[in-house]
């Protein structure tokens, strides 16, 4: 009788969650999802896609329009570079490298400010004070700035790229997973885990971090868009990674001088960052309502 | 309140020293200036008495100390570029900037505040969509870009503005316009939120109740509180202005202290880089603590604990 009766109770709650499930991802964002599908692959599969190199320069063909202008030829369909090199070939190439800034970056800067969130929430005190107002003023610094330094100061390639990005990044981390830490730690479950005589590194990844993850995820995705456009702010100034490998900023700084004759070659490879940031923020957003809606404001 | 505002005094002056101490290390790195003004054939002589005449044959502790206390009395030295003093390079170039970067934040109020307002006071409407589409434009466009673009519009296209350099209002309208966008976004995006959440509160609804006009219920009850977490990020919005101004005065060949940034990283001439990033330090950090400081006075809840 009392399963009779707990079935009874728990199917339509399961079924509400169900629908709701199915509802979500009916909402869920397909244009941005695609162009995010999109970017991931034809960075994946570059070599495999372009018969073009991305370095060679090809003088006959420069600043050869898109295929939609006059004079432009399905050989190029995105049109070329000053020194004739194809844009589509060099975009998928940028992806490469914005794509993995990307990851390295959120994986390193992600890893280190959660683990600081995590132990600064948790232990609270002076190790909270001290980590918290490190946070803050490293929020508070124009980060291009420090980033531009390091990059300058060892040397302009995609590991110091990558470190200069994740140095800055990690604040944001710390800061809000130290926010949910604080409410987490007063729950029962951590008392009862104290007292049943798990370590504090036992409760810090078994018990804490597992209730973090979906606002890491969020925090991840929605980061992604702001990460392309540090990198790519970077390489435009010079202080990213150094020619003639293709990256998105660099594309466009390169392309300012032929603003007059050939507006191409600024243009799309601007495009193609806004596109691939407004599609990570979209699926960020989404992400967010789906998984964590209180996080609204970060 | 005086322990609050001691101890973020100490806060400001620790973070500023270790701040330094990380500038002068990266310089260190940066590549040995000397070689790029050296001539190739020079002789070990020369090149250690230039060495000499920089100090950068000194060991760098003692080289800190002395840019240190050269710094406070306004010697940062010499430029290795252009082998003047690197205050008399940044001198005429600070009223550049700071011109620019009131405009930029004249045109992010102009943006910013009234489209928030609106975006809060007619939700879910076409002004709220279309303010949404300008805040996810604002976050999701490169500012270098949105400068050549309008270049390529505005001066290639048209021929109806400046691309650079300074001169009348009509070379502000461009760099303005791109340095402000950036954080109008910022700035439209919280201040619709907090004006939904003052919205929400009893003292609207009373104020309803008594009949007031909605444009005093908007801008009088509203606007008002809603402001304050908007103000709680001037820190942060600075420091988006900074890096804002590095991108745009280079993409617009402004001569200010944004293009002398970038300018310097390209000659590694380090006197003039790490001067730049400690003065912007200085701002920022006396910006952030003005803040917090005008926050403890206004909330008496702020303490330091």
């Amino acid at each position: 009788m009392a399963t009779t009766i707990s079935t009874l109770a728990r199917r339509p709650a399961l079924r509400e969650r169900s629908r709701q499930a199915a509802e979500s991802l009916r909402r869920a964002p397909l244009i941005p999802l695609a162009i995010i599908l999109i970017v991931i692959f034809t960075a994946i599969f570059a070599p495999l896609l372009t018969p073009h190199s991305t370095t060679q320069p090809s003088l006959a063909d420069r600043l050869t329009p898109p295929v939609w202008q006059e004079g432009g030829t399905w050989e190029h369909p995105l049109g070329t570079d000053a020194l004739g090199r194809d844009l589509a070939t060099r975009l998928m190439y940028g992806g490469r490298v914005s794509m993995m800034v990307a990851i390295f970056t959120l994986a390193i800067g992600g890893g280190i400010g959660t683990a600081i969130g995590l132990v600064s929430g948790y232990f609270g005190g002076r190790i909270d004070a001290v980590f918290m107002r490190s946070a803050d003023s490293t929020l508070a610094f124009p980060i291009i700035l420090f980033a531009i330094l390091l990059v300058v100061a060892v040397g302009p390639n995609l590991a110091n790229v990558v470190i200069a990005v994740a140095l800055v990044l990690w604040a944001r981390y710390a800061r809000v997973i130290r926010g949910e830490v604080l409410a987490l730690r007063e729950r029962d479950f951590i008392a009862r885990a104290r007292v049943s005589g798990c370590s504090h590194l036992r409760i810090l990844l078994f018990h804490l971090f597992p209730n973090t993850v979906n606002t890491l995820l969020v925090l991840l995705t929605l980061q992604v868009g702001w990460v392309i456009i540090v990198e790519a702010s970077l390489s435009f100034l010079g202080a990213g990674i150094p020619p003639p490998t293709p990256a998105w900023g660099s594309m466009v700084s390169e392309g300012r001088e032929y603003v007059d004759t050939a507006w191409w070659v600024s243009a799309i490879p601007g495009i193609a960052i806004m596109l691939t940031v407004v599609a990570f923020n979209l699926f960020g957003d989404w992400l967010r309502d789906t998984l964590d809606p209180k996080l609204r404001q970060v | 309140m005086q322990r609050y505002i001691v101890m973020r005094v100490g806060q400001s002056i620790i973070a500023l020293i270790i701040l330094s101490m990380i500038i002068f290390a990266l310089g260190r790195f940066t590549g040995d200036p000397i070689i790029l003004l050296l001539p190739q054939e020079a002789s070990l002589e020369t090149e250690l008495a230039l060495r000499a005449h920089y100090g950068l044959d000194q060991p760098w502790p003692i080289q800190y100390w002395k840019f240190i206390s050269n710094a406070v009395q306004f010697d940062f030295g010499d430029s290795i570029k252009s082998k003047r003093p690197v205050m008399d390079l940044i001198g005429p170039k600070v009223m550049n900037s700071v011109r620019l970067g009131l405009a930029g934040m004249v045109i992010t109020l102009i943006i910013g505040i009234p489209l928030g307002v609106l975006a809060a006071v007619k939700r879910d409407t076409f002004f709220d969509g279309g303010a949404k589409l300008i805040a996810i434009l604002g976050q999701s466009l490169p500012q270098f870009w949105v400068g050549i673009m309008l270049i390529q519009f505005f001066t290639v296209q048209l021929d109806l503005l400046p691309a650079a350099g300074t001169g009348g209002i009509s070379h502000y309208v461009m760099p303005a316009f791109t340095l402000g966008w950036w954080v109008a976004a910022a700035v439209m995006r919280l201040l619709r939120s907090s004006m939904l959440d003052a919205l929400d509160g009893e003292y609207i609804k009373m104020a309803r109740i008594k009949g007031l006009p909605e444009y005093k219920i908007v801008w009088k009850h509203t606007f008002k509180n809603a402001l304050i977490p908007v103000l709680t990020f001037a820190g942060t919005y600075l420091a988006t202005f900074i890096t804002g101004a590095i991108l745009v005065e280079t993409v617009f060949a402004w001569p200010g202290l944004g293009r002398l940034v970038y300018d310097s990283i390209i000659w590694r001439d380090f006197p003039v880089l790490q001067t730049l990033v400690l003065m912007i330090a200085v701002v920022v950090i006396s910006v952030n603590l003005a803040v917090d400081i005008a926050y403890a006075y206004i909330d008496p809840r702020i303490r330091y604990d």
